[in-house]
């Protein structure tokens, strides 16, 4: 196989072992890509985005002409994951997401953790999710994250690390569909020489999970199925190709705002009959523009009057409001200590080691070592308002250090982990790139599923660790290999 | 299904009639055109403004009626909100508010044509790229008609969208017949005369139906075949009565499926009424635009009860 310095000794690549040999997940892909002519793979690789932009695979950038919808780059090598490796990572998610849920139920409730004493009360007080009208209430179920994807990122053949807990909004879902579609299309003869778990039957098993988290209300007894819809912004919105296609492949009404409205105690739709009760809502609005009633009053994406209806047991909110007090990067540094509390093991996915600057010990450590650390805003997301201490200029490091003085409870520092990479094709054949991975997991009260796959975004530019799409990185199909 | 949804799907099918049949108008022009001197085709682009109700706008922006000029105002000038540019981006976004309610081929269908047109039409159309434009406009039309009849559920989407093909068909062969009729006529002694040929020719073309017509006319053209063609032969995919009828049946569809009468339903019938038992004795002695200015009418409140019983609008 072509390319530069595979199995490169600091960073472990997920195709080659360190000796340079081929890793035994990659055995069958590689047999079947040593055989395919260079050209065709050439051409493949240019239909690619030719289907994704027929099939409308695209986002929206925010503040340009409508006209200037992006594709998501794609690259058609695909990141491998023997069914060993996923039983390990799932018995780690499945862990994780329990302790999410119980350790969001008792912040809205008890909060044991707080005076156990393992969780300091400032970091709810500062915390920009905290929803104060969700205290003392319980969501269906008593489930708050519905859909989580935890990023995960590898350093090692067993070191899986968890980068973020997702449990607010995950998105991506689509792509990872889509990718799996378009490989197939574009190589069905691999798949018929490679064993790769499914991931098309995620729409159906969301939708399952969904309407199993129906309201207390919804009794069942005339004998429909839970109406389960999905909650946009509209087309304008970055992700309404994922919402789009979500509710078309669940069967679901895709609503905005302005089609619902509380009638009779009810969430209801506004439809060709007339108006008709919602069960379960899975929104992709955020928590402030959800209620206007309640939260910013301006807001038109939401439903005037949803909180009451949810705090009557009338309507099932997937994610519950809230659930983002979990995603703050100051939660995340404590997520070892919440997992042990909840589930009395100790957490089978590590974090990576997190400074939070609000420690005067901390904040001494970041201060003297920017060069070598990542430093992240505490509630920032899509790769915003980061510094990559060993590749940033004097200039920015001056200037982030200002800032973290300025306000240090608002910054946490990791080291610089060394991410796997996984080869991408290019004009001059396969290259390593860093990636990482987004399982995606369905709670419902019948269990959490994890779907054997996820999203794999790669950071398409050599030596970049930015796998953000926001910031030019692309997707991969994830294959997780049948025993 | 939603309000919303329903009003995305009839109004997506009614741009994209809309976008056919002004890339027909064009083709019919064009043609006219290359087969006239110079004034003569000065007249044919003028009638195409006129036909599309454009002449102010127009006016306002150019000053004479060449070719290109008007053809480009038509397809993407800014200067006029109405271009096909805009009708097809109209088309694609409400295609993509009814995504849920649109099969996978329908989308792709628009999708890919959208692709094509939007970057055709964002610059000049030259005389050599016309054809082009006119006839992937045209093949968008079938491709999504097609991936349609072959994949939609027939459930209430897909009687929306049908509603709203017919509905918007009906009222554009209506207006060319208006104008053209108008246009063409040099004074009211010339009712139910023959008139050019070549003239008539192009009002068929504008519909595609100049060979329909000849078939059945063995190539006999005057005004009352042609009124009698474009008005009352339901045969014809393109005439009133087939459109009033296609139109009917789509409503009875969404009665049956919503089990309660509606409004636009009953409109529809007595409109019906109106048009079947006339003869094109009678439509001449009413006064073909007194005609047609009062099915136009009845066609929008057609257009309105749907919207109202349905609930396309909060």
């Amino acid at each position: 196989m072509a390319g530069d310095q595979p199995g490169s000794p600091e960073k472990f690549d997920e195709m080659h072992s360190a000796g340079g040999d081929i890793r035994p997940a990659y055995d069958a892909y590689c047999g079947w890509y040593e055989k395919q002519e260079p050209a065709l793979l050439k051409r493949k690789n240019a239909e690619a985005d030719e289907s994704f932009r027929r099939t409308g695979i695209t986002f929206n950038v925010y503040g340009e002409d409508e006209a200037e919808e992006r594709l998501i780059p794609f690259d058609m090598v695909p990141r491998i994951i023997t069914a060993a490796e996923w039983r390990k990572l799932t018995r780690g998610i499945e862990q994780r997401v329990s302790a999410l849920n119980a350790f969001l139920y008792d912040l809205y409730h008890r909060q044991e953790i707080v005076r156990a004493g393992r969780l300091p009360e400032r970091l709810l007080r500062n915390n920009e999710a905290w929803l104060p009208n969700m205290v003392g209430m319980t969501p269906p179920g008593g489930i708050y994250t519905h859909i989580v994807g935890i990023d995960l990122v590898r350093t090692g053949p067993d070191e899986f690390y968890v980068l973020e807990d997702n449990a607010r909004t995950p998105s991506g879902v689509s792509y990872m569909l889509e990718n799996r579609e378009t490989m197939m299309n574009m190589f069905p003869d691999l798949f018929s020489q490679v064993s790769v778990e499914p991931v098309s039957n995620y729409p159906r098993r969301l939708a399952r999970s969904l309407a199993a988290c129906a309201p207390p209300k919804f009794d069942g007894s005339s004998g429909d199925k839970p109406t389960v819809a999905v909650l946009t912004p509209g087309i304008y919105n970055s992700a309404y190709f994922e919402h789009a296609f979500l509710a078309d492949q669940m069967g679901a009404e895709l609503v905005e705002g302005s089609d619902l409205r509380v009638v009779d105690g009810r969430v209801q739709m506004r439809c060709t009959r007339g108006f008709q009760p919602v069960d379960v809502l899975y929104r992709r609005v955020d928590d402030d523009y959800l209620d206007p009633l309640t939260f910013e009053p301006d807001s038109v994406l939401g439903v005037p009057g949803i909180m009451d209806v949810y705090r009557s047991g009338g309507i099932t909110i997937a994610n519950a409001p809230g659930t983002g007090v979990s995603d703050d990067k100051a939660i995340y540094s404590l997520m070892p200590e919440i997992v042990e509390f909840y589930t009395g093991e100790k957490p089978l996915l590590p974090n990576v080691q997190t400074w939070r600057c609000a420690d005067k010990d901390s904040l001494g450590y970041v201060l003297d070592n920017l060069d070598e650390l990542v430093v992240k805003e505490v509630h920032g997301s899509g790769g915003y308002g980061m510094l990559i201490g060993p590749t940033a200029s004097r200039k920015e490091i001056k200037e982030f250090r200002a800032k973290l003085k300025a306000d240090p409870e608002n910054y946490i520092a990791q080291p610089t982990l060394s991410l796997s990479t996984c080869p991408i094709y290019t004009k001059a054949g396969l290259a390593p790139r860093h990636v990482d991975l987004r399982p995606y997991v369905l709670v419902s009260p019948n269990g959490i599923e994890i779907t054997p796959g996820g999203l794999t975004r790669v950071a398409l530019k050599k030596g970049s660790l930015v796998v953000n799409s926001s910031q030019g990185g692309g997707t991969k199909d994830t294959w997780v290999l049948k025993d | 299904m939603l309000g919303r949804t329903a009003n995305g799907l009839f109004w997506m099918f009614r741009y994209l009639e809309r976008a056919e049949n002004t890339s027909r108008l064009l083709d019919a022009a064009l043609r006219m055109a290359l087969t006239r001197d110079l004034e003569r085709a000065e007249e044919e682009w003028r009638s195409v403004i006129a036909t599309l109700g454009l002449k102010q706008q127009y006016e306002a922006n150019y000053d004479g009626y060449d070719g290109v000029s008007v053809w480009n105002f038509v397809l993407r000038d800014k200067a006029n909100p109405a271009n096909v540019r805009e009708m097809f981006s109209a088309v694609r976004n409400n295609a993509r508010t009814a995504r849920t309610n649109l099969s996978t081929q329908a989308w792709e269908a628009v999708n890919e044509n959208w692709m094509k047109l939007d970057k055709q039409l964002s610059r000049p159309v030259s005389q050599s790229a016309l054809g082009e434009v006119l006839a992937r406009l045209r093949r968008t039309g079938m491709q999504v008609h097609g991936a349609m009849d072959g994949s939609m559920l027939r459930s209430e989407g897909y009687h929306f969208a049908r509603a709203g093909t017919f509905l918007e068909r009906a009222e554009s062969t209506t207006r060319i017949l208006d104008m053209k009729y108008y246009l063409l006529l040099p004074s009211l002694s010339y009712v139910g005369s023959s008139l050019d040929s070549g003239q008539w020719d192009q009002v068929l073309r504008s519909v595609a139906g100049a060979s329909a017509y000849s078939w059945l006319n063995a190539g006999n053209i005057d005004a009352r075949g042609i009124v009698e063609f474009l008005v009352l032969d339901d045969r014809f995919p393109r005439s009133l009565a087939f459109c009033r009828s296609a139109l009917r049946t789509n409503l009875d569809e969404l009665e049956r499926i919503h089990g309660q009468p509606s409004e636009a339903n009953r409109l529809m019938q007595e409109s019906e009424s109106f048009i079947a038992h006339m003869t094109v004795d009678e439509i001449f002695e009413m006064g073909l635009h007194e005609f047609l200015t009062q099915f136009m009418t009845r066609n929008s409140a057609v257009g309105q009860a749907i919207a109202d019983d349905y609930r396309f609008l909060a």
